[in-house]
């Protein structure tokens, strides 16, 4: 099988559209690679968990590659400066992100030298390590999943290594229109993806690998398959997929490859699958490989309000603007920038939002959908016929317009991917996705506050608890007094009441 | 630079409901250019005093509502029904009977019930049955369809005109004179007075299968539904559970008592089977919403006309069918919601 034969041997994944993949454009010419740009912004949290801890300071020269901000707590990873340079601020600056529109970011001034940190020994071949060692030496690289969900990758393998597992799932779908980063970076770099793989595959102890590539790819699949006849590894498959929107998201990739449901709720490791973007291997292994951390991603430039789509290489951290400038700037169709793909991406109001790792492609487009033109819901259960997770969108969406939180968890609002298909086949123009994300989002808020009353009504009560405490202890104490008192006798008491008479004296001979 | 903010996805939607009800009107025509050619005119007279009191009835009871009254109205949902209508009514109706059921169906059966997408009933078949009730005699007026050879008598369009805005016929003419006995009334009275099915069917009104012009009106009608379901405006769960629903039981019952029971294709292309299968029962606001559930709702609409047929005393029962279908939507969408991914299922929860 390491030919690479293309397989369509799949489960049943439901619903999904089949949508213009708008990709000729970008996909036309070879990876850019951009120039380093004057200024770096480095979000300090470009990864979901806990923000990285800043650990340079102002005015303090960095080097390429060198640890700026460390992970901070369970859920976590590191930031590397993607250039030398001088740390100019450390300051909130706009970003995307799915909530709020600023984050605190280390401001680099680049010196334009780009010079690399000098690693403290040479990387050891990653079979020489163990497992876990492998997982803890991923986490120091600051990689975190690069299909867009920005799991920090290192604590996703230790969570994985826990489960028994079959497969490891590498996704190079790339199914949603416009974003073609992951098939340039097969098509260009099929052997680091490869290499990835193996990493991997030693990081989990796991002894199959699918590399999985939708069918309007061939470029990608002929690099991918010469390259895993090169490499003649029998653990690793190659299995092509059809193209429909969204087999690319991880428990729909998991439910079309191995015909298992991914457990609601659950991750794919319940189903003894992990799965990781083309990217994030990438990454990986020049991380394992050639000591290079996440300092830099292929990024699609794609949209009618583009002069010229393409990929670009640029370093983590180079504001969008000056990517679309590298790619002869905006037309006059430019209306609308989204960090991300059409269908799941984060609209800006301002190209001055850093690329960071997350970002898989730039997109502006050259029409907005209108506002309050929805008409009322027909019933006509197209949303329910795509929908992936055979949720019913309508029954959703009435329930979320009446706030019905029992109905909504009933409906399994929180199995919705929020992929969007919904909403285009409405004919009524409902916009289902964004009141579904709300409607989470007030869920959780819910949820949030009602954490929050329990903190306190548990503070509330052991402070009860403590004062009645004291209270019954100093009773204790008094009636103890009082006890010893009265066996003592009464010389004793004479004795008490001389002594506090002169602690008495004593006190007014002070003042 | 500075960009609008907008919420994912950012694709624009790729239908709308004016579009959708476009199309069902496209799918019409065919049909109801072989019930002008079957029927006459009055066909036409019908649609147009349809079209008026549903456009009518519509805009006042959206101006009522405070709703926008414009927007609303071109979503061509009114005069969907103003078509069904039509279909529905015998080709010589009297203004005001018209008029009184597309002002019940749009007035009572949909707005009242909160307009487009809130009302449980067929906006169409509630005004059918109003007007059928409250107006038997002109309900059960049917002219014969044109047969060239036989004892024909085709109204002229003024004529047409005439009955249409008065109710009355022309001098020479009488009720009794123009109107013939549908198909289905022929079977269901014959059956009634002893007589055998196959000596029913040799009537020159009976046609070849369904009834002298119906079944090309439903030939026709078979056309316009083809073409929705291929361009996805219906889904074949609903036509399907319509037609097998009422060719099974017609077709056990042909088999075993095939003197007394009219032949399933007879059951299929009279009356307004094919109408019901592909316009009516498809209607997406009152009809099931998940595959299964239309599968059953069209099944249930399917065996209710048979049962009406065969044991009612209507002659044809799709209008019945269909309400009573409606009315059993909210329990059908209740019990056969679709298993969500990842959810446990029965057979997982005692298998494993």
């Amino acid at each position: 099988m390491s030919s690479g034969a293309a397989t369509y041997d799949l489960g049943n994944l439901h619903g999904g559209l089949r949508l213009d993949d708008e990709k000729a454009a970008s996909t036309a010419v070879a990876v850019q690679v951009l120039p380093i740009p004057q200024q770096l912004i480095l979000p300090i949290q470009q990864h979901v968990g806990e923000p990285a801890h800043p650990i340079v300071g102002i005015g303090e020269h960095v080097l390429k590659g060198q640890l700026i901000a460390e992970a901070d707590g369970s859920l976590s990873a590191p930031v590397h400066a993607s250039s030398s340079g001088k740390v100019l601020a450390i300051e909130p600056w706009p970003v995307s992100r799915r909530r709020g529109d600023s984050a605190p970011c280390i401001v680099i001034e680049c010196d334009g030298e780009d010079q690399a940190i000098v690693p403290v020994d040479a990387p050891a071949p990653f079979n020489t390590l163990t497992p876990d060692a492998l997982r803890q030496q991923i986490l120091a690289g600051g990689i975190v999943g690069l299909g867009g969900a920005v799991f920090p990758t290192g604590q996703k393998l230790m969570q994985a290594a826990t489960m028994p597992l079959e497969h490891l799932i590498l996704n190079g779908v790339e199914c949603e229109p416009y974003i073609s980063c992951d098939d340039l970076l097969m098509r260009e770099q099929a052997a680091e993806v490869l290499g990835g793989a193996q990493i991997l595959m030693h990081a989990l102890n796991v002894t199959g690998c699918f590399v999985v590539i939708e069918s309007d790819k061939p470029e990608a699949i002929a690099a991918i398959g010469e390259a895993m006849a090169m490499l003649d590894d029998a653990r690793i498959t190659l299995k092509q997929i059809p193209t429909i929107y969204p087999s690319g998201g991880e428990d729909q990739l998991v439910q079309l490859v191995t015909n298992r449901e991914v457990p609601s709720g659950g991750l794919p490791t319940d189903v003894g699958c992990v799965v990781h973007n083309v990217g994030t291997a990438a990454a990986i292994y020049r991380w394992i490989c050639d000591g290079e951390p996440l300092i830099s991603r292929i990024t699609t430039v794609s949209g009618p309000g583009v002069a010229t789509p393409m990929n670009v290489v640029a370093r983590i951290g180079t504001t969008v603007g000056d990517i679309i400038a590298s790619a002869g700037g905006y037309t006059d169709q430019a209306v609308q920038l989204i960090i991300g793909g059409p269908m799941c991406g984060k609209s800006v109001t301002t190209d001055d939002v850093p690329l960071v790792k997350a970002t898989n492609c730039i997109l502006v487009l050259n029409q907005t959908r209108p506002i309050g033109a929805e008409q009322p819901c027909i019933r006509c259960g197209e949303c329910a016929t795509v929908c992936p997770i055979q949720l019913l969108p309508q029954q959703l969406f009435w329930h979320a317009s009446a706030d019905n939180e029992d109905k909504l968890r009933a409906h399994g609002l929180t199995d919705c991917i929020e992929c969007g298909c919904c909403d285009l086949v409405c004919p009524s123009h409902i916009p289902l996705t964004a009141s579904f994300r709300n409607a989470k989002a007030r869920i959780q808020e819910l949820a949030d506050e009602k954490a929050r009353a329990e903190r306190a009504r548990i503070r509330f009560e052991s402070r009860n608890e403590r004062i009645e405490n004291e209270k019954r202890q100093r009773e204790a104490e008094l009636a103890e007094q009082k006890q010893s008192a009265l066996s003592a006798g009464s010389a004793a008491i004479a004795d008490i009441l001389e002594r506090q008479k002169r602690k008495h004296d004593d006190q007014e001979g002070d003042e | 630079m500075e960009f609008e903010r907008r919420e994912a996805p950012f694709l624009a939607p790729t239908t709308d409901v004016a579009a959708i009800m476009r199309h069902v009107l496209y799918a019409l025509v065919p049909a109801g250019i072989a019930y002008v050619w079957y029927f006459g005119a009055g066909f036409v007279f019908n649609l147009i005093v349809a079209g008026v009191f549903c456009i009518l009835g519509e805009a006042v009871m959206l101006r009522l509502r405070g709703r926008p009254v414009e927007v609303t109205l071109i979503d061509f949902s009114a005069l969907v029904t103003a078509a069904l209508l039509a279909f529905a009514m015998p080709a010589l109706t009297p203004w005001w009977v018209t008029a009184t059921a597309a002002l019940f169906g749009i007035v009572v059966a949909k707005h009242l019930y909160g307009g487009l997408g809130y009302n449980l009933f067929n906006p169409a078949m509630v005004g059918y049955v109003v007007v059928l009730i409250a107006f038997p005699l002109h309900m059960n007026l049917w002219i014969a369809p044109r047969m060239g050879d036989l004892d024909y008598q085709m109204l002229t369009i003024a004529e047409t005109a005439v009955f249409t805005l008065t109710g009355s016929f022309p001098d020479s003419l009488s009720f009794d004179a123009i109107s013939r006995a549908t198909p289905l009334d022929i079977v269901k009275s014959g059956l009634n007075n002893m007589r055998t099915f196959d000596e029913l069917r040799v009537y020159p009104m009976m046609g070849n299968f369904g009834g002298r012009g119906w079944e090309w009106i439903g030939n026709f009608t078979v056309m316009g539904g083809a073409w929705l379901l291929l361009r996805k405006i219906i889904r074949w769960q609903i036509p399907f559970g319509v037609l097998t629903g009422l060719l099974i039981p017609s077709s056990i019952m042909y088999f075993l008592v095939p003197s007394i029971s009219p032949s399933p294709g007879f059951h299929l292309f009279s009356g307004g089977t094919i109408l019901c299968a592909f316009f009516i029962a498809t209607d997406p606001v009152s009809a099931a919403t998940s595959d299964k559930g239309r599968l059953i709702y069209g099944i249930g609409i399917g065996l209710l006309i048979f049962a009406i047929r065969e044991w009612g005393s209507y002659a044809d029962g799709v209008a019945f069918a269909v309400l009573l279908m409606n009315m059993a939507v909210p329990t059908i969408d209740y019990l056969t919601k679709p298993h969500i991914v990842g959810h446990p299922t029965k057979k997982r929860k005692s298998g494993q």
